[in-house]
């Protein structure tokens, strides 16, 4: 049989090992073994819902959610046939249609991959496949440019710092060039601990040397000999995967003692995080990797002139070190004609929450995000309504409907009181109290502020302390004005970035869903019917009596004979809503009322 | 066996830098951070004790009690979160007859939460030692202790 040069790429991101794709790609290497059939591991396609995904090169066949018992039908008939096989293919979760061709199907065909131009496509763990898709091309070019040259190109594409922030990279590299003191370091950001985010994760494990090129790119830029990757411990993957990169790149000669027969030396270490999310704050992260509790000091002096050891450090995030290869091989202009006028290149999301396709794309800055929520995301899941979207993690804010044609660059963001950050975007439908939102978030920072600035360490404090009122149902008049007061004390008197944006979830929450606030506080009730306190379960005269619910009732509340009405106690009920999930979905009697249940009483 | 503190050191200079990888590399092998050890730790990198409990307790990674044979993380990220993780962590706990976080009698499980575990498009998720497990509900939560339950019962 011809093969007609197949290859198989099977994903092998931490979604999909997940899901056995390792057990999926034993299998075919069997099933395929002796023939002239490529079978290769990937990193992560960014649809790890859809998982484990398996790729058939060249027609492009896009197989989702393979079971390893659908391997021999695969090879039979797609490899053997030459038919794909159509109840295997990717099926779209809104519109049920099946779509084999993978650039076909509207999640990916309207993104713009740059940072992931190799996720999913090479075996990261072998580095010949990564010089054949042009890794290192960037090293080679910027080897023969002079420092200076390469930090203007940089400044040129207009790229800014991709953790967040959104500094200008270039200006960065320029003051570690000009800094004065040796040795100098370059630092990657891999602590990515925003909760609900995986970009990093992902081209880490994806595409390391895209990450290493980009440092190594760096150093000869400003002048470094050796660069730390502080990559939070939660990513064992991860950093196996940059482990044997490094190696890799060693023996290639892309690092360690003159490097490609220039006079040029440097070479890279992997420092484990410890697991705190301030460590995510450059000075912090600094202070870390020198042993210490991992907290901020203030700046100036910035880690440009004063990093770490006291010399001049260069810290940048993994997503911008891995757009600098393509800035130096298809030149600033390029980039810079990616984007809007202000927000260059392309910006990575981690699309999750309640939204249909969620998963990892990559778009140009400047596209709305009804855009990605939409045409990408396939929209809001299971066709409940839009309620608001979380961008920033818990620095950042959330957007109601009315924001939807808001461009995702820095500037837009930031002006509708959210922010970009590292590119977390978890999508929230009718069914999420926001309240309870602000209170996540809170619970959050109060547990990462390292404590360092009292308005931070407190403020977080009686922040939660509040919104747990709220929430439970002991939410008092003034409470709106006392958390608007807070949250401004601790945003104006905390040294860093933890701490000044801690307050935004609640700030934002405040401004565009104040009512739902206001119906915890004044109306007895929590619109999204999510919180215990508000809520009370009740079953409809529909129900047919078929026992379930009373079964499944972990504290006995529900009584009824068979094939007859059943009832709730409601002084027993412990409102743990097993009734609701458990009632079978074509008789759908259990109903959630909320602006009726009793208060909690307060205590004497 | 686990590595003796003597020759775990061997791997490390006498460093205040190495104090972080010193930790990490003696709960990889005990599970936890036995409070002699610090001391020892602390003589050898010559930072003083207190210093060195400072560190290890700012992080969350690291442990001061042993852990039972299996480690669940329940992931809290907001992701997760949205999706019902509260509901997943209260069944886990309920299953396993834990009143919150923490080791079972028989020192069978070690329930944890963990900020993110960036699986987020599978929320909510749990890892059972490093095997993740995604899209949960109550239902999958309770056959995958009683699955667990019955490898370890053979």
């Amino acid at each position: 049989m011809e093969n007609n040069n197949r290859t198989i790429l099977i994903c092998r991101g931490t979604g999909c090992e997940s899901t056995k794709s390792p057990e999926i790609q034993a299998a075919l290497q069997e099933s395929l073994a002796g023939t002239d059939v490529e079978v290769k591991f990937t990193g992560c396609h960014g649809m790890c819902q859809q998982g484990p995904i398996v790729i058939v090169e060249p027609e492009d066949t896009f197989y989702a959610k393979v079971k390893t018992k659908d391997v021999a039908k695969i090879v039979e008939q797609h490899i053997h046939n030459d038919q794909v096989v159509e109840g295997l293919v990717y099926q779209d979760p809104t519109t049920k249609q099946r779509i084999s061709t993978y650039h076909e199907i509207p999640f990916y065909s309207r993104q713009k991959r740059l940072v992931l131009r190799n996720c999913g496509k090479i075996n990261p763990e072998e580095i010949e496949d990564s010089l054949a898709a042009g890794s290192y091309e960037g090293l080679k070019q910027a080897l023969g440019m002079t420092p200076e040259l390469i930090v203007s190109e940089v400044k040129a594409s207009g790229l800014r710092g991709r953790g967040g922030g959104g500094f200008s990279t270039g200006m960065k590299w320029g003051f570690c060039q000009d800094a004065t003191g040796d040795p100098k370091y370059v630092l990657c950001n891999a602590d990515e601990g925003d909760p609900g985010a995986f970009m990093d994760r992902s081209v880490l494990e994806g595409d390391p040397h895209a990450v290493l090129e980009g440092m190594i790119i760096a150093a000869y830029a400003i002048g470094a000999r050796q660069g730390f990757i502080y990559c939070r411990a939660e990513y064992p993957l991860a950093i196996k995967r940059l482990q044997i990169a490094i190696e890799q790149a060693r023996e290639k000669g892309f690092l360690g003692e003159k490097i490609l027969g220039s006079d040029f030396s440097f070479d890279i270490e992997i420092f484990h995080g410890a697991g705190a999310f301030v460590c995510g704050e450059e000075t912090a992260l600094i202070t870390s990797i020198e042993g210490n509790r991992g907290m901020p000091r203030s700046r100036p002096p910035y880690p440009a002139n004063a990093g770490l050891y006291g010399k001049p450090t260069l810290l940048n995030n993994v997503k911008t070190y891995a757009n600098i290869p393509l800035i130096i091989t298809k030149g600033s202009k390029w980039f810079a004609g990616i984007g809007t006028e202000k927000s260059k290149g392309t910006a990575v999301f981690a699309l999750t929450g309640k939204i249909a396709n969620s998963g990892l794309i990559e778009v140009p800055m400047g596209v709305t995000l009804r855009e990605v929520i939409y045409d990408i995301g396939g929209g809001v899941l299971d066709g409940k309504k839009f309620k608001a979207v979380q961008t920033g993690g818990p620095s950042g804010g959330c957007l109601p409907e009315s924001f939807l044609d808001t461009p995702v660059d820095y500037d837009s963001l930031i002006a509708a009181g959210s922010m970009m950050g590292s590119g977390g975007m978890v999508v929230m439908d009718e069914d999420t109290c926001m309240v309870d939102v602000a209170r996540y978030f809170l619970d959050f920072t109060e547990m990462e502020s390292c404590g360092k600035c009292v308005p931070c360490r407190l403020g977080t404090k009686q922040m939660l302390s509040i919104l747990e009122d709220i929430v439970e149902g002991r939410g008092r008049e003034g409470d709106i004005e006392r958390l608007e007061e807070i949250a401004r004390g601790v945003k104006l008197g905390s040294l860093c970035g933890l701490g000044q944006t801690a307050p935004n979830p609640v700030l934002t929450t405040l401004r565009y869903f104040r009512d739902e606030y206001e119906a915890h506080i004044n109306g007895n009730a929590c619109p999204a019917k999510q919180c215990k306190a508000f809520i009370s379960f009740h079953i409809l005269d529909s129900c047919v009596g078929c026992g379930l619910c009373r079964k499944n009732c972990p504290v006995e509340a529900i009584f009824g004979e068979q094939k007859e009405l059943h009832t709730i106690d409601q002084d027993i009920c412990i409102q743990c809503g097993v009734c609701y999930e458990v009632c079978p979905p074509k008789v759908f009697s259990v109903e959630i009322r909320t602006g009726e249940a009793k208060l909690i009483e307060e205590p004497a | 066996m686990e590595k003796s503190l003597e020759t775990i050191f061997l791997d490390y200079e006498g460093k205040r830098e190495n104090i972080i990888p010193i930790l990490q590399k003696v709960q990889e092998e005990y599970t936890y951070l036995p409070e002699h050890m610090l001391a020892e730790i602390a003589e050898y990198t010559h930072v003083p004790p207190s210093d060195i409990y400072g560190v290890a307790t700012f992080y969350a990674q690291f442990r001061f009690t042993p852990t039972g044979e299996n480690i669940i993380s329940v992931c809290r990220g907001t992701a997760c979160h949205v999706r019902g993780a509260p509901r997943i962590f209260e069944e886990l706990i309920d299953q396993l007859n834990l009143k919150g976080e923490g080791t079972t009698e028989d020192q069978k499980y070690t329930v944890e939460t963990v900020a993110c575990v960036g699986c987020c498009a599978l929320a909510p998720v749990l890892t059972i030692n490093e095997e993740v497990h995604g899209d949960l509900t109550k239902q999958k939560v309770k056959k995958l202790i009683e699955g667990k339950g019955d490898q370890n019962g053979e």
